[in-house]
């Protein structure tokens, strides 16, 4: 299981080679591969949209000799971004690819919360967690009520479709939104992976529903996406500030190309489908050799040993599997916490404490809150709540 | 602040004519532009080959646990395409009582005109809609089916339906563009249900072949309806109808 990334080189960059064909292959099937398989192309698009995303910030800041490698290393990640999105196939809607998008958010980041090391960070992933919860029930509603469609089509029984912490309180000040970092210098590696890793999926879903909302007809999914696009960019200046804003930009460099190796290798893992998987394998190694580089960089302009920076074998693996009883355990435990600072307090305090947000919230929500409108009263049922004839047309029914 | 900007031209500017001279100039600078290459639409489709020849398909059904009655392959085959189009119809029908939700809610807000659908009509036909979807929701359970399985052909008329829903949930579409694009939901539907008909002859399940008869029976009447309100909305806009 363990993977040496001292050791293995992986495949060189000048060997980093597509073609348009290469690139776009025939995507994975709705209805017949697993639902992790969604949620593996689903977050490795966002690890490398922030890959890319991260890189032209330092290509923008950094002096000149940056630049060139950064745009090499930039243009092959494009081309691994585009591969990966393109898994997805037409036929899942853009509703439906949300629904995969907060299950990515509540299983992946479950299953971070239970093996981050740092009992803060821990507690944020938690905190999070519970938020990405409710968007997938109040998205659940949405495709039910207004697409007349069974989100568990997409979910595929792994995640509960129930209320989590009410996105209409998730809204908060700024204030109240940013964390903790972790200190660079003494966090474990898995800490500082975790972060760059959720930090990049919650990014893409906030990229994703800035770019999908105004596809929609109706006026309450357009607010919906309008709602909880906000609440995404909250939770990525959340999980943005976790990061150590010491850390030198070849540093936040290297961590990312081993956030990306840690990812593929964990996607090897697991995958079921064997087109897929080859991917996860292809990609990986050009991740370690990503990697390399960077290390090499980080000798000769910084001169620092990247194995002070780096775990010789990758930690603990993303499991991808249902986290249902952990999830279920938060939930009834830590629903009820806000945020005020960078602390988290009960809802009972937060008046007191964390003014701002509930000034910013009331304000927010003063002429109507969209996650709740449109599940008003929604209890999710298999096939759902037309199978018990909840409808206004009901009362006719056989009269 | 205020802005000073230009005074906005009311009305349609899709078409050339909106701007002849600009018009003029963007026919002359296609027209001298060489295609940097050769062919026409043509080689879209050579492209197209290669990924229809890999043979994936969109997706299958679920195995099927085989029953006494049905051991033999060929019936566990018709099976599986009955329960693939019967998931179809459900599927459809669900998406139907919301089609029909979202025209009550705009017939209720722009309240009721002639000519056009009234109120009741509008109930009248969701109800049946919800019938035929809990009667297919009994109907697949009864046969050992999983109702909520989302089936191949569900999922195409997922897809094919999605711009249904579009213009009926936007909230600028009138009445009468909503019924255009009922009309393709209810000649879809109907021709849906005489398949199913055809098909459950054809596999000697009489009673649920009366079952769907008497839900083409409504279907009919729901088409002709669509059918007759939107072509007297469009003639009284052109103003003529007799009446």
């Amino acid at each position: 299981m363990s993977l040496d990334i001292f050791k293995e080189k992986g495949t060189p960059l000048d060997k980093q080679v597509f073609t348009w064909r290469d690139l776009v292959r025939t995507p994975t099937s709705k209805l017949d591969d697993d639902a992790f398989t969604r949620v593996r192309i689903i977050l490795m698009n966002g690890i490398e949209s922030n890959a890319i995303r991260t890189s032209h910030g330092m290509a923008r800041m950094l002096n000149g000799n940056f630049r060139l490698p950064l745009a090499k290393v930039r243009r092959v990640e494009q081309h691994q971004q585009t591969m990966v999105n393109w898994l997805l196939p037409a036929d899942l809607s853009p509703l439906e690819t949300t629904i995969g998008f907060e299950q990515v958010a509540i299983e992946v980041t479950a299953s971070v919360a239970q093996h981050e090391p740092d009992a803060y960070l821990a507690q944020v992933y938690r905190f999070g967690l519970l938020e990405d919860f409710d968007h997938l029930y109040r998205f659940s509603a949405l495709m039910d009520r207004v697409g007349g469609a069974d989100a568990n089509t997409i979910i595929q029984n792994y995640s509960d479709i129930m209320p989590g912490r009410p996105t209409q309180v998730e809204h908060r000040a700024p204030e109240d939104d940013l964390r903790e970092h972790y200190d660079c210098t003494t966090a474990d590696p898995l800490t500082k992976i975790h972060a760059a890793t959720i930090t990049a999926g919650e990014n893409q879903t906030h990229d994703y529903y800035m770019t999908i909302g105004p596809m929609f007809a109706d006026p309450i999914a357009r607010q919906l996406y309008a709602e909880i696009a906000s609440i995404e960019e909250q939770h990525v200046t959340q999980y943005e500030s976790l990061m150590d804003p010491n850390e030198t930009p070849l540093e936040k460099w290297l961590l990312h190309e081993a956030t990306d190796v840690y990812n593929y290798y964990s996607c090897m893992q697991y995958e079921t489908n064997p087109r897929v998987k080859q991917i996860w394998e292809r990609f990986c190694d050009y991740e370690l050799g990503h990697l390399h580089l960077v290390m090499d960089l980080m000798k000769e302009v910084e001169k620092r040993d990247p194995a002070e920076l780096l775990p010789q074998t990758l930690p603990t693996l993303i499991e991808y599997e249902s986290h249902r009883q952990f999830v279920r355990e938060v939930l009834n435990s830590e629903v009820n916490l806000r945020a005020a600072g960078t602390r988290f307090i009960n809802a009972e305090d937060e008046p007191e404490q964390a003014p701002l947000s509930i000034a910013y919230r009331e304000q927010m929500n003063s002429e109507g809150s969209p996650s709740e409108i449109v599940a008003a009263g929604y209890v999710w049922t298999p096939g759902t709540e037309l199978v018990e004839s909840k409808s206004v047309f009901a009362k006719g029914v056989g009269a | 602040m205020k802005s000073t900007g230009a005074q906005q031209v009311m009305g349609n500017r899709t078409g050339m004519q909106t701007t002849p001279e600009l018009a003029e100039e963007l026919v002359e600078g296609a027209a001298s532009a060489t295609p940097s290459s050769e062919g026409g639409a043509e080689v879209i489709a050579e492209q197209r080959v290669e990924y229809i020849s890999e043979g994936f398909p969109l997706g299958s059904m679920p195995s099927m646990p085989v029953s006494e009655e049905a051991e033999a392959d060929e019936d566990q085959a018709a099976m599986a395409v009955l329960l693939d189009k019967l998931s179809e119809r459900l599927a459809f029908e669900r998406m139907g009582v919301r089609l029909y939700e979202a025209l009550l809610n705009k017939c209720e807000t722009l309240g009721e005109s002639t000519p056009g659908p009234t109120l009741d009509d509008v109930k009248r036909i969701g109800t049946e809609e919800l019938e035929h979807f809990l009667m297919l929701n009994q109907t697949i359970t009864d046969l050992g089916g999983d109702p909520t399985v989302e089936s191949p052909s569900a999922d195409i008329a997922g897809v094919a339906s999605m711009g249904i829903m579009q213009v009926l949930t936007d909230p600028r579409s009138s009445v009468p563009q909503c019924l255009q694009a009922l009309l393709t939901a209810e000649l879809t539907d109907n021709a849906g249900w005489e398949l199913l008909i055809e098909l459950t002859s054809s596999l000697g399940y009489d009673d649920m072949r009366v079952q769907f008869e008497t839900a083409l029976v409504h279907e009919e009447e729901h088409l002709q309806n669509v059918r007759d309100w939107l072509s007297d909305c469009v003639l009284d806009r052109a103003q003529l109808d007799e009446a």
